[in-house]
C-alpha cells in the first residue's frame, strides 16, 4: 500500500498497530501513485512565504521565532531556554531560503496550551507554545524557546511521549510538504515510543536534534542543531517537468 | 552534490490548532476575487463511520483562470492578485470542515492534454503518522471523463473523488466526505 513515492526505508506505514490511533484512521486500499503535473509541483509554500515576508518587513515581530516571549506578557516562559537552528535543504542538498516553518510543543512542564489537553501540569502563563519563522537566503532558520518537558498519553499503560517540537514546512511544491516532530539526543522515552519507533530504524537519526556546542551562547541558552530534507518534485533528469522544477528554486 | 536523506514524517497530533491554526484560514476570497463562489463542505469519518474531530483538511487550487499562483506556472493565464489558492481548515467534533473559495479553471497534465478542474487536498489528523493527499473533483464537470488521473483510478472507487454538487438559499455547496478508512474509503495517492 505503500506507493513509489513513500519509500519504505523513509516513511513510516500508515498502519502501525503499536500506535493505537493508527488502526482505524490508516486506509486500507493501495495507494495510487499520481504523476507530478503543474498541481504537485507548485504549491502555497513561495506565496505563503511571500506574504510572511512583507509583514516581518513592516514588524520585526511577525516572524515570531521567539517563543520565550511572543505570548507578549512581558514576562519570560519558564524552563531551559534552548536555540534551536538549521537548514532546509532539497535531497539535492540545495539550501531553501525564504522557506516557512511552523511549528508547536509544550512547556517545560509537558502541557500544551490546548483544550483537549488533559495533563494535570501547570500551564506557564508566559508560555504561548506556537510560533513560526523563514529560512534566510542560506536556507538556514533559527528558533529561541525552552525545552518542551514529556507528557503522557493514552496510548497504553504509562505511556509517555518523549520530548519533542512539532515542526511544519511547505517547501517549494505541494509534493514537498511535511510535517513531523524533532526529538532531542538522548531521551530515553524514544524507544518505548510508538509514534517515534514507527519509523523505520535507520531514518529515526534523522528526527533527532543534535547538541552544538558552537549554537549554544555563553550565559543564555543550549544550542540545538536540526537539519530538515524535504521531497522535491520529481528528480529523475528524464522528466518533463524538470526545466520548470529548476525555475522555482 | 551529496544526496540527502528525507527527513520522515510524524504525526500531526491533537495539539496542532494553536500552530497551524492561529487563526481562521477557510476564506480564500475576498470581494474582489474572480470566478463562481462555492462552498466546499463536508465530514472526515474513520473506519467505524466515526467522525475524526482533529483532523485538518488543507487545499491548494489555481485560480479561476487555471492560474497556479507558484513561480513553475509560467504560462500567460492571468493571476489574481485578490486569490493566493491555499486554504486550511480543521474539523469540528461532528468531524465538520468548510472552505469557501471559487471553482478553479483547468490546468494542463502534459503536453497534450488538460485536467478537469480539481482541487490538491491533504489530510492531516492524530493516528495517521504521514498526511494523506487526494483530490476533489466536482461531480457536475463533464471534462471528467477526460481527466487523465481520474482516469487511472479503478471505475468504482472514482466516486470518492467527487464533491457532490448541491445549492442551499442560492448558494452552491459541494459536499466532499472523506473516509479514512473501509467502506467507500476515499482514494488517496502518493506522490
Ligand atoms: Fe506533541
Amino acid at each position: 500500500m505503500d506507493g513509489p513515492g513513500r519509500d519504505p526505508s523513509t516513511f513510516p506505514p500508515y498502519l502501525y498497530e503499536a500506535y493505537r490511533a493508527t488502526t482505524r484512521r490508516a486506509p486500507k486500499q493501495p495507494l495510487i501513485p499520481l504523476p507530478h503535473t503543474l498541481s504537485e509541483i507548485t504549491g502555497p509554500g513561495p506565496a505563503l512565504s511571500g506574504a510572511l515576508h512583507q509583514t516581518v518587513q513592516g514588524a520585526a515581530s511577525a516572524e515570531d521565532s521567539d517563543l520565550t516571549t511572543n505570548m507578549g506578557t512581558g514576562t519570560e516562559a519558564m524552563g531551559e531556554r534552548i536555540i534551536v537552528t538549521g537548514r532546509v535543504l532539497d535531497e539535492g542538498g540545495t539550501p531553501l531560503p525564504n522557506t516557512l516553518i511552523e511549528i508547536w510543543q509544550a512547556n517545560a512542564a509537558g502541557r500544551y496550551r490546548h483544550r483537549v489537553d488533559q495533563h494535570h501540569a501547570p500551564l506557564d502563563p508566559n508560555f504561548l507554545g506556537y510560533g513560526r519563522c523563514l529560512t534566510n537566503k542560506d536556507g538556514v532558520y533559527r528558533l529561541i524557546t525552552i525545552r518542551p518537558g514529556a507528557y503522557p498519553w493514552q496510548n497504553h499503560p504509562n505511556a509517555w511521549r518523549p520530548a519533542h517540537i512539532h515542526f511544519s514546512l511547505f517547501g517549494s511544491s505541494w509534493v514537498s510538504r511535511l510535517v513531523t516532530q524533532m526529538y532531542f539526543p538522548g531521551d530515553p522515552l524514544q524507544p518505548l515510543d510508538p509514534i517515534f519507533n514507527s519509523v523505520p530504524a535507520a531514518a529515526r537519526a534523522r528526527l533527532i536534534a543534535q547538541y552544538a556546542h558552537d549554537v549554544t551562547q555563553d550565559g543564555y541558552a543550549l544550542g540545538f542543531r536540526f537539519d530538515i530534507v524535504l521531497h522535491g518534485p520529481n528528480a529523475t533528469p528524464f522528466e518533463p517537468y524538470e526545466t520548470a522544477q529548476r525555475a522555482t528554486r | 552534490m551529496t544526496r540527502r536523506d528525507l527527513t520522515p514524517p510524524q504525526t500531526v497530533g491533537p495539539f496542532f490548532h494553536g500552530g497551524l491554526l492561529p487563526e481562521a484560514m477557510n476564506v480564500l476570497v475576498t470581494g474582489e476575487t474572480a470566478g463562481e463562489r462555492i462552498r466546499i463542505e463536508g465530514c472526515v469519518y474513520d473506519g467505524d463511520g466515526a467522525p475524526v474531530s482533529d483532523a485538518l483538511v488543507e487545499i491548494w487550487q489555481a485560480n479561476a483562470a487555471g492560474r497556479y499562483r507558484h513561480p513553475a506556472d509560467r504560462r500567460s493565464a492571468p493571476l489574481d492578485p485578490a486569490f493566493t489558492g491555499f486554504g486550511r481548515a480543521g474539523t469540528d467534533e461532528r468531524g465538520f470542515y468548510w472552505l469557501e473559495t471559487i471553482k478553479p479553471g483547468r490546468v494542463p497534465f502534459d503536453a497534450t492534454r488538460t485536467q478537469a478542474p480539481h482541487l490538491n487536498v491533504f489530510v492531516f489528523a492524530r493516528g495517521l503518522l504521514d498526511h494523506l493527499r487526494t483530490r476533489l473533483y466536482f461531480d457536475d464537470e463533464r471534462t471528467n471523463t477526460d481527466d487523465p488521473v481520474l482516469r487511472v483510478v479503478p471505475q468504482p472507487r472514482r466516486p470518492t473523488l467527487l464533491a457532490k454538487h448541491q445549492t442551499a438559499g442560492g448558494r452552491v455547496i459541494y459536499r466532499y466526505d472523506v473516509v479514512l478508512q473501509g467502506d467507500g474509503e476515499t482514494v488517496f495517492f502518493t506522490l
